[in-house]
């Protein structure tokens, strides 16, 4: 025996370890012995009264799960997945991530609410006292009076947020219960863009009409797949959605899978090659490929000339100056006399000019080619023109709407036709860039079309006076900027009202003057609708699995009871309980899916309505492609626009921001803290925020298991490491001028030198001096919007970084 | 029940999620710190800086999940004075609590590091390949919950046969010290075992 441990390097020091555990133990002993048969009942008692009811998680991942949840005597006991079937795909399962995985702890967090608080320190400081239901609602709807009286109903805001998501009573966005409720007291401010898409959404549409790409599933129809900073395998972690698509389909195609990313994801690590690219310069990486497939006649002239507007002289708009065209700017014939040659973008992007050399001729031999784009490229100060810059690849190479092939968007696939819960009509028609919100408090009726991108009307009329945030942590933790955010919700003559409804003492929580405790979704009666699918879509039947903890409520409940007190609970409710409304909904369903069960009797039994999509793979711009006069773009001129003559208007007429530019190209605009901004002389790295296997957004970014085997952590190469005297585990801060954090440092060759990336999500934790302990990016991350979109850009950040 | 219970992982597929963790410790009930199922991530790869301001670089990752192994010959078992550790009927290799004093030799003789220790009860736990699922015809916890289908378990022949032979890749150790019922599938980019080209790269969540 001695022997065998001897061989695995036990020595005297270990053996002499081996005796004081022993002895801890003999004092231990009788205490050990105790637990036993108690833990053996435990175990016993749960299996026999153990009932397993259908649940979800409802987050903003983009994926929906199913949850098995086990239930004993009113008590989770453990939660599964789907293992239903023989898991062939298109019927396959819908498997939970690790996140979904540790409901049960989320459920029984310690940080739960457990009943309605109002505030008694400073706004944000945490304190707070115990009060009841009635005297919060009753406070909450005198608020809202005074407010509506003050102010009208543009002074309501709806803070943006997903902690619940696509549930259908409990979300927090769009089509929830929150916004029957105001639209019935008059109408709120609304919101365009959201955090996730804002550069994306608003910048594709100018070149396709519409923002949308090939689903997943179709890359086992190409013979190549480059993504640019898309990572299903962090982003879209279900095995029921987009990961798994992309897995199935690899297999049956093996196609060669390329990732450009400043990260090595967890996409890299089952790819075939990963270019490294430093942020934000996909734009520049696009326009050498475009040199090299023009230069070596790689480019689909037909496609050109027949679908789009813009690509050489021959096809632009009227009243434009000469050299205005997407070949004279690669060529260098346009304003800027540059030619977009490899070796121009190599310096800028970090990647070696005979590497941007053979990935254009991958990209221009394969046919088809599928050219993908994830968010992060995007969710740059350029964010606007880097994904139409990388579209610009399937566009020259005519892969545009055909299988295999890809607009250079992101995937989309099938889309689920169950019907919402009926909001009605906000009679306010003003909407604000969603990122933008903190301005309209401070400065709402400055704010116009032209300078902030307000649209419905020209200009804002009221200042935001009231907040409610529901199910979100955009309050202080996921929007840029911490601690200027901190500034301004501080000052109570301000926003004079801030309402939070959540599961926990989140950090916006923290910011809150009444504080209300909600249910989970695993504590009501919910349906769950899939999200992002390729072939299979499917409703989640979840019935409540518990009963609410403490004194919490669900929204639903919450807003009918403010309904009554402001006076129109008929119109809120129109007569129907909760149930009855998931009834309704059922019902208003059943024309667009046929096999919906008739009763909630009959769906709690069901557990899962799964929709296999009839047909291949979603194209977008199909029916464009086959006939281009039939079927024409939502573009202007009905064509793919690559010089849009409205971004030349835009640019021409907006007020910017000074170094802001709107161009009508496609074309790599540096934006502001990128690589090439001077201030990187202060603070030299680059920091993005990739998406974390601990988290969805925020959301689980509280349970102690996923913390253990997923830390927050900061990715540094160590190429920068080593000369500031980092080594892996060391606490670093990072530093600009907006804020500090401190988190520990993951030294890995998989980021690019000159990069760091600290995931996003992580909950904001001042210590007394304010500095964050936490890891949340968003105390460096800056509130200047991009210049179109007036979106988020909070992958631009420059810091500096020390050994703590 | 099979008659030599065995694991396979398919690296052309692991994302390195740890869903098969958290399901593990969900079903088992696991405190914080005993993990019966670990993924290591294994990277490693060079970077130049060029004139240029371009990098040349050779970086390279993948991520391997890791259990028990329920070894032909284990070195728990050889390494446990109490025989508290033992290699049952059905081949799964399990922990007699009535017999174990906590003594953690076997921890440190296992090179996966499967016997895990239990501060609670002061007794050494590991992975019992969820027997009760399998006299119930249900696949264990982490098979059942791989979202990216890159574990699957059966009988280590059977395996073998249709995954092909067990192939040994870094980081694992070599097989002959246990003969581990593992089959792996190496990925892309596997190094083979003791290679120096790579290391694991999170051990702080091991």
């Amino acid at each position: 025996m001695m022997k065998s441990i001897g061989l695995n390097g036990v020595d005297r020091r270990t053996v002499l370890k081996w005796c004081s555990a022993l002895g801890g133990l003999s004092a231990l002993g009788s205490g050990a012995g105790l637990l036993r048969p108690a833990l053996a009942d435990a175990g016993a008692a749960a299996t026999a009264a153990e009932a397993i009811i259908t649940s979800s998680c409802n987050v903003n991942c983009g994926s929906r799960c199913l949850l098995r949840t086990h239930v004993a005597n009113n008590v989770i006991t453990s939660i599964e997945t789907d293992e239903s079937g023989n898991d062939e795909y298109g019927m396959h399962q819908i498997r939970a991530c690790l996140r979904g995985r540790s409901m049960r702890k989320r459920v029984y967090s310690p940080d739960r609410l457990k009943y309605p608080m109002i505030r008694t320190g400073k706004r944000g400081e945490g304190k707070f006292r115990r009060i009841s239901w009635d005297e919060a609602l009753d406070t909450i709807a005198a608020k809202m009076k005074d407010i509506k009286e003050r102010f009208g109903n543009e002074a309501f805001y709806l803070q943006y947020g997903s902690g619940s998501t696509g549930g259908l009573m409990s979300r927090a966005n769009a089509f929830t219960p929150l916004v029957r409720l105001m639209n019935c007291y008059g109408g709120f401010l609304n919101q365009h863009n959201t955090y996730s898409t804002a550069q994306i959404a608003t910048g594709m549409p100018y070149l396709y009409g519409i923002n949308a790409g090939n689903a997943m599933s179709d890359m086992a129809n190409s013979k190549l797949v480059v993504m640019f900073g898309n990572n299903p395998a962090g982003t879209r972690m279900s095995g029921g959605g987009i990961v798994h698509d992309m897995l199935v389909a690899r297999e049956k195609s093996d196609v060669r899978l390329i990732v450009v990313d400043p990260c090595f994801s967890d996409t890299a690590a089952v790819a075939d090659e990963w270019i490294p690219i430093r942020p934000g310069t996909d734009g520049a990486l696009s326009a050498a490929i475009a040199h090299v497939l023009i230069s070596e006649n790689m480019v689909d002239q037909t496609f050109l000339d027949t679908y789009c507007l813009g690509f050489d002289e021959a096809h632009m708009p009227a009243d434009v100056p000469a050299n205005s065209s997407y070949k004279a700017y690669v060529m260098g014939q346009g304003p800027d006399g540059l030619v977009k040659t490899p070796s121009w973008a190599a310096s800028i992007c970090g990647i070696p000019a005979e590497t941007i050399v053979r990935l254009a001729r991958q990209i221009g031999q394969a046919k088809p080619c599928c050219i993908s784009q994830g968010w992060g490229p995007q969710r740059h100060s350029n964010g606007e023109d880097a994904c139409r810059a990388i579209a610009m690849l399937a566009i020259l190479t005519g892969n545009v709407g055909i299988p295999g092939g890809n607009t250079g968007a992101r995937e989309v696939g099938y889309v689920n036709p169950f019907s919402s819960f009926p909001v009605l009509t906000n009679p306010v028609t003003a909407k604000l860039p969603v990122f933008l919100w903190t301005d309209a408090i401070e400065r709402g009726p400055e704010m116009t079309a032209f300078k902030d991108g307000i649209k419905g009307t020209d200009r804002l009329k009221a200042p935001i006076k009231f907040i409610w945030n529901y199910a979100g942590n955009t309050l202080i933790n996921q929007h840029s900027d911490i601690n200027r955010t901190a500034g301004i919700l501080a000052d109570e003559r301000k926003c004079e009202m801030i309402v939070v409804l959540d599961h926990f003492m989140t950090p916006s929580a923290r910011f809150a003057d009444i504080l209300l405790p909600g249910t989970t979704n695993l504590e009501e009666d919910e349906f769950a609708r899939s999200d992002y699918v390729s072939e299979m879509g499917y409703v989640i039947f979840g019935k409540k699995a518990i009963e609410p903890l403490f004194e919490s409520r669900g929204l639903y409940e919450v807003c009918a009871d403010l309904a009554g007190r402001l006076g129109f609970k008929d119109k809120f409710t129109e007569g129907r309980t909760r149930d009855q409304w998931l009834q309704y909904l059922l019902d208003q369903s059943r024309a667009k899916l046929p096999d919906l069960p008739q009763t909630l009797e009959e769906a709690w039994k069901m557990g899962v309505l799964k929709i296999r999509n009839p047909g291949p793979p979603d194209v977008p711009l199909k029916a464009f492609r086959e006939d281009p006069a039939a079927h024409p773009l939502k573009t202007p001129s009905g064509k793919i626009e690559i010089f849009s003559k409205r971004l030349w208007d835009i640019g021409h007429t907006w007020e910017l921001s000074e170094g802001d530019r709107i161009p009508a190209l496609p074309e790599f605009n540096e934006g502001f803290e990128g690589y090439l901004d001077p201030a990187r002389k202060r603070f030299p790295l680059q920091m993005i925020t990739h998406h974390y296997k601990q988290r969805t957004h925020s959301t689980y970014g509280n349970i102690p298991w996923l913390k253990e085997i997923a830390p927050q952590e900061l990715w540094i190469n160590p190429m920068d490491a080593e000369p500031r005297g980092i080594r892996h585990g060391d606490l670093v801060r990072i530093h600009n001028d907006r804020g500090a954090s401190v988190i520990k440092a993951k030294v890995t060759p998989r980021i690019i030198p000159g990069t760091v990336s600290l995931p996003e999500g992580a909950w904001y934790a001042p210590d007394a001096h304010g500095v964050d302990q936490g890891g949340s990016p968003n105390v460096l991350t800056t509130h200047r919007p991009s210049p179109l979109a007036k979106g988020n850009p909070q992958h631009s950040t420059l810091v500096e970084i020390a050994k703590a | 029940m099979l008659k030599r219970p065995a694991f396979h992982i398919d690296l052309k597929t692991c994302t390195g999620c740890k869903t098969c963790m958290v399901a593990c410790k969900d079903k088992h009930d696991l405190p914080e710190g005993v993990k019966w199922r670990r993924v290591t991530e294994y990277s490693g790869g060079n970077w130049v800086r060029q004139t240029d301001g371009t990098f040349a670089q050779d970086v390279f990752g993948y991520y391997m999940s890791i259990s028990c192994n329920h070894c032909e010959d284990p070195i728990c078992v050889r390494s446990c004075p109490t025989t508290a550790m033992h290699k049952d009927e059905c081949g799964i290799v399990k922990v007699d609590h009535a017999k174990c004093v906590g003594c953690r030799y076997c921890e440190m003789a296992c090179p996966y590091r499967a016997p895990q220790f239990n501060p609670q009860i002061g007794m050494m736990t590991k992975c019992d390949f969820c027997e009760d699922f399998q006299l119930q015809g249900k696949a264990p916890a982490c098979v059942a919950a791989c979202p990216c289908r890159s574990l699957t378990f059966g009988e280590y022949d059977e395996l073998k046969a249709r995954f092909g032979e067990a192939t040994t890749v870094a980081p694992l150790p070599e097989p002959t010290i246990t003969q581990p019922s593992l089959v792996v599938t190496p990925g892309r980019t596997a190094k083979a075992a003791h290679s120096d080209r790579g290391r694991i790269r999170n051990p702080e969540e091991l």
